[in-house]
């Protein structure tokens, strides 16, 4: 038997997890519910490591194992299975997923430590483990969009976990509708590509043929449903919000996992991306540069170390769409892998901080933690410099590739690209010194700053080791140490953009994007730790309110949205059903026989229909004789 | 010519519908000789009502798909000279509307109990059950229509006189909305069977396979009796328009009754357009498919905006019925295998979702004697379970995938879109709008801060909790495993969706693009 197979293990330890702590949840308590959680997600990362091991003993042409579990939807000409395909890509993307979620489980342990709804914590986060294996180990569309909406909702339920406080619970209603306007193009997607394929397995509609027009209009649905999950342009406005959520969640759903989906989407496709019309990766590219830089600018102003890093990771999948969208599939996964890790961990870092600091988010008063955290400092610092750019950091090697990729496909949007880089180096720096140095911006009296328990610490510096070394799964020096684009190749089709220039160009590239990190980080030192430039000339306030975007989205959903809404209702009230009162009325007008009616006629007929009924029936029983 | 039809095989147990039928009637008779006071009333109702369950879960089981024809026929002229038989029928179609009517009575009647005359309360109960599972099973068209009639009365009663609220006007508006609409219908009814007798040249018969397997009836004359049916059924589903009784009667009636009249009682409405519009009308069928389309889609998304404006929990959901059965009216008249599956899929899925949440409002209401969604909040904290509950059954109503609302929702949608692609797109709109009413009202209701009465709310007894366990169970069930359901409404559905293509192929406005064989 191909240990390929074993996959089905995988999704069922979580699952198993779920069952348990759904109905033993309370009696375990704290900190046994944790435990098993953690557990659950160890056996199925272990589980990982098996199936890749067995992927790897299979020729290249070989890698690719549908395991169908049962029918779920069999009905006239449509049918979708309940299962699994396993390929590089897959077995990528759950590597990732349970490790990282792993780690995470293990700083949440002691992170969630006291609270009332411990182990109600860790069913949610089992469940979205689950939920997130499904969605990236789905053999058709409608597999992955179970996993889609699975994360979705279990995203809803962590962000509002803290539901006594009306602002979160806000918050998780606003994720899961955004995400609703997004879905509807995942469905519309569905069905389209079931008219055009008879089938909705991946395999059946990347090998099918379809009208150029028909892929086309498959995938631009497949991209709004990415945009809402993935947070770009113009459904990011759920993620900030989403920070209301406990730490552990969104540093493992809204940035190393959930909101990866989209991408991974999209580069599941890629072999109908190079088939569909050209002007498909236009429109990719300029959502996702509009999004990062977007996204960059508002990181720039913002004042809570969460919002800072949530506008950050909406600017870093812009990148990631960018790559998809110029045809760099390989480095949008690199991205993904090395983001999850240095992202995963800036957030942990950050709830380390907020802990230590007693739930204080603004880093106007923080400063000078070096000193009082020194595993944090360190651990973050990591993580700054990997997502700034800075060799040999994993973040610089998955953008470079990033920017090859743009400069092969269209030199402007490299250019913008870069910027955008500047930008990540610039409000990361900002970030990084304000926190960690300067002078102390808080009293003695309202925050007793100190490291966190060995628990939460350990995750970090794991995390601190993939963020530092991951760089080295995909090094540009020759094809033989790019193994993650070899390792890819047979999902990714032949189409996987080789950069159609020498390695003359590549070194010039490397060396602009080493200039754009170095200046961003340099303006943040003259900004914030020598004082030379008043921090006002950047934090521009039309980048703190996000370009009036999220207000604008407010002020139409609460105004002629809702009143489009209560005019249907008074509608309602008043014509459809005065209608019907008036023409009740007409009668009364007459004679006065609504009164009648309302007096016992009503009854009187009833009844009568009741006894001529049962007689019926007696004449009937005496006639059959029963 | 019934013959043909009829399952090959022969069941064990001949007569098991009349006995489905009849139990809950036996079970009114003796309700009927108990004291006025006796402890036992609600018992005994349950009994009668679990022990037609027990017989409907055997004929579930024992069913075998077949060729989709009509098992366990029993066929007994009643008044030979007008060709009026008492004949009643299963097939992929019915069983799973018997179910589900099978299992909601006795959970409605074990999940509250009126404060007075309770007598009257568990005979009424029992005769509306009586009649939901006639109209089920027959298959003569005067038959149908003295089952549909027969369910009126009890509902009637059960609103007007164990209601809250205004629970007189709303009874007398739902029955004389229904009233109207049957009017129509039995007009309908002795019309075909008329036109048929004149046409065919045959003795006057009522017989509803007869009657469709012949298509004699010229088709304008048939559009014409397709017309006076679908109003019966159009008020009774209730489609956009003619709903303004169903936000009324669900809010005023007792417990039981809004569970009932949401559902099985909407589902009389749309069992009879895929019975008696599609089957006895094919040619009229399709006619107004897009007129019934834009009707399904007008009420997903008016039913969805209205809803979201109510301020009361349980119109919120009668209101969200209204979105909801348009779904299934978008799944029937997209008139091909997918939709029609969908349909009849949602139409056992919406009962399960509605009635949990009926069920919940009541137990809510019994609490705090109030329905104000503003004067509601917190409640997760003082009854988790409740909250638990509450929100597990509006993720599967907003159709989440892996519980049940979401395998109907989706296949209405992909039948739609190959038929009809526009109204399909328009309709895929209301997924949207279903999360925004229905996860704003869990969210005002179970979270925030629990303030007063709020703070002191029980969690659910350990009764109710057995109570709405079957419902969630297959809330879960039929999200993950449709299987058993699908399996078995798919000869029939198919048999039906030929039935159409030969009297009326679908023309080119409604032809499915090309469709390859799906992947084994």
């Amino acid at each position: 038997m191909a240990l390929a197979e074993l996959i089905w293990v995988v999704p069922l330890a979580p699952l198993v997890g779920v069952a348990a702590l759904t109905l033993f949840g309370r009696r375990l308590g704290e900190p046994r519910s944790g435990q098993l959680a953690t557990a659950a997600v160890g056996i199925s990362f272990a589980a990982s490591l098996v199936v890749l091991g067995g992927l790897l003993s299979l020729d290249g042409h070989e890698r690719s194992v549908v395991v169908k579990l049962f029918s779920w939807v069999p009905i006239g000409d449509f049918s979708a299975d309940l299962g699994f395909l396993v390929d590089p890509l897959s077995v990528t993307m759950i590597l990732f997923i349970t490790g990282v979620s792993a780690l995470i489980h293990v700083y949440s342990i002691a992170y969630m430590h006291g609270d009332e709804n411990y182990p109600r914590f860790f069913l949610y986060l089992n469940l979205f483990v689950f939920s997130m294996l499904l969605l990236v180990l789905g053999d058709n569309l409608l597999v992955t969009f179970l996993g889609w909406e699975g994360v979705g909702a279990c995203s809803y339920l962590l962000i509002s976990f803290w539901y006594g406080e009306e602002a979160n619970a806000v918050a998780g209603k606003k994720a899961f509708i955004t995400n609703r306007v997004g879905d509807f193009g995942f469905l519309l997607a569905m069905f389209f590509a079931f008219g055009a394929y008879g089938t909705l397995s991946y395999a059946g509609i990347l090998e099918g043929h379809a009208a150029n027009s028909t892929a086309t209009a498959i995938l631009l649905c497949l991209m709004l449903g990415a945009a809402g999950k993935s947070a770009q342009f113009p459904l990011y406005v759920w993620l900030p919000d989403a920070m209301a959520g406990p730490t552990p969640v969104s540093a493992l759903i809204h940035a190393a996992t959930m909101v990866t989906s989209g991408v991974y989407l999209l580069v599941r496709f890629s072999p109908l991306l190079e088939e569909s019309s050209p002007w498909l990766g236009d429109v990719i590219t300029g959502v996702a540069l509009a999004t990062a830089a977007l996204a960059a600018t508002i990181a720039l102003a913002a004042s809570d170390i969460k919002k800072v890093l949530a506008y950050s990771t909406i600017s870093q999948l812009g990148f990631m769409f960018a790559a998809v969208g110029a045809g760099a599939y390989t480095a949008a996964i690199f991205h993904m892998v090395t983001h999850a890790f240095f992202k995963a961990l800036l957030f942990l870092a950050a709830g380390s901080v907020i802990h230590g600091m007693g739930g204080q988010q603004d880093i106007r008063r923080y400063g000078g933690l070096a000193r009082l955290m020194p595993v944090t400092t360190l651990t973050f610092g990591v993580g700054w410099l990997a997502i700034a750019g800075v060799p040999p950091f994993s973040g610089f090697w998955s953008k470079d590739e990033i920017l090859a990729g743009a400069w092969g496909y269209n030199k402007v949007i490299w250019a913008l690209l870069l910027l955008a880089a500047l930008l990540t180096a610039l409000y990361m720096s900002r970030l990084m010194f304000l926190t960690f140095f300067g002078e102390r911006r808080w009293n003695a009296d309202e925050a007793d700053p100190h490291e966190s328990p060995r628990l939460m610490t350990i995750p970090l510096i794991a995390l601190a080791a993939l963020a530092a070394t991951a760089g080295v799964l995909n090094l540009p020096f020759s094809h033989g140490v790019e193994f993650l684009g070899r390792w890819l190749e047979p999902s990714l089709g032949h189409h996987s953009a080789e950069p159609g220039f020498g390695g003359g160009t590549k070194w010039v590239l490397a060396a602009a994007a080493i200039v754009a990190a170095a200046a961003g980080l340099l303006a943040a030192w003259a900004i914030y730790l020598r004082g030379r430039v008043p921090p006002e000339k950047i934090e521009r306030r039309v980048f703190a309110r996000a370009w009036g975007y999220d207000d604008a989205v407010s002020n139409f959903v609460g105004g002629p949205g809702k009143g489009l809404f209560s005019a249907l209702a008074r509608f309602d009230a008043s014509v459809v059903d005065g209608a019907v009162k008036q023409v009740a009325a007409l009668p009364r007008r007459a004679g006065g026989l609504l009164r009648r009616v309302q007096n016992g006629l009503v009854r009187r007929y009833a009844l009568a229909l009741a006894a001529g009924a049962v007689a019926l029936m007696i004449y009937f029983l005496v006639r059959a004789g029963l | 010519m019934d013959v043909v039809l009829a399952a090959a095989s022969t069941p064990d147990f001949p007569a098991v519908l009349v006995a489905v039928v009849l139990t809950p009637l036996v079970g009114a008779v003796v309700l009927a000789v108990l004291p006025r006071r006796s402890s036992m009333l609600q018992p005994v109702a349950a009994l009668f009502m679990l022990a037609a369950a027990a017989l409907v879960a055997w004929v579930v089981v024992d069913y075998t798909a077949g060729a989709g024809g009509f098992a366990y026929l029993i066929d007994q002229s009643w008044v030979s000279r007008i060709g009026f038989s008492w004949k009643l029928g299963v097939d992929g179609i019915s069983l799973f509307m018997l179910a589900l009517t099978a299992l909601l009575f006795p959970l409605a009647t074990l999940a509250a109990s009126p404060s007075r005359d309770r007598k009257s309360y568990f005979v009424w109960l029992l005769i509306l059950e009586f009649g939901c599972l006639g109209v089920f099973l027959a298959l003569d068209l005067l038959l149908f229509f003295l089952f549909f009639e027969v369910v009126l009365v009890p509902m009637y009663f059960l609103i007007g006189q164990w209601g809250h609220g205004n629970a007189r006007r709303s009874a007398v508006k739902f029955f004389l909305f229904t009233m109207f609409g049957s009017a129509l219908m039995l007009v309908g009814v002795l019309a075909t069977a008329f036109l048929h007798s004149a046409a065919a040249g045959v003795p006057l018969t009522f017989d509803l396979v007869t009657i469709a397997e012949s298509q004699v009836i010229s088709a304008s004359a048939a559009r014409w009796a397709f017309l006076a049916f679908a109003l019966g059924f159009a008020v009774k589903v209730p489609l956009a328009g003619l709903h303004t009784w169903l936000p009324d009667a669900h809010t005023d009636a007792p417990t039981a009754g809004s569970v009932i009249l949401a559902g099985v009682l909407l589902k009389l409405g749309t069992y009879g357009f895929v019975r008696f519009g599609l089957y006895l009308f094919p040619e009229a069928s399709r006619f107004f498919a897009p007129l019934m389309l834009t009707f399904g889609v007008v009420g997903i998304v008016y039913g969805a905006a209205v809803a979201a404006m109510q301020r009361d929990l349980k119109r919120l959901i009668a209101y969200s019925s209204v979105a909801h059965l348009g779904f299934i009216v978008l799944g029937i008249f997209a008139l091909n295998v997918e939709g029609l599956s969908g349909g009849l899929l949602q139409m056992v899925n919406h009962g399960i979702t509605t009635g949990a949440l009926f069920l919940l409002v009541g137990w809510l209401y019994e609490r705090r004697h109030t329905r104000e969604i503003s004067e509601l909040g917190g409640l997760a904290r003082p009854a988790p379970i409740m909250a638990a509950v509450f929100l597990l059954v509006t993720l599967a109503s907003v159709g989440l995938p892996g519980l049940n609302g979401f395998v109907g929702e989706f296949l209405v949608l992909l039948g739609a879109f190959s038929s009809h692609r526009w109204w399909a797109v328009a309709a895929t709109v209301g997924v949207i709008l279903a999360a925004v009413y229905l996860l704003w009202a869990f969210g005002r209701v179970f979270w925030g801060r629990a303030t007063g009465e709020n703070a002191k709310l029980p969690d659910l007894s350990w009764r109710e909790r057995l109570v709405v366990a079957p419902l969630l169970a297959l809330i879960l069930f039929l999200g993950i495993y449709p299987r058993p359901v699908l399996d078995r409404m798919e000869p029939s559905v198919e048999h039906l969706v030929q039935h159409l293509e030969e009297h009326a192929p679908s023309g080119a406005d409604s032809a499915r693009p090309s469709v390859g064989q799906a992947s084994p």
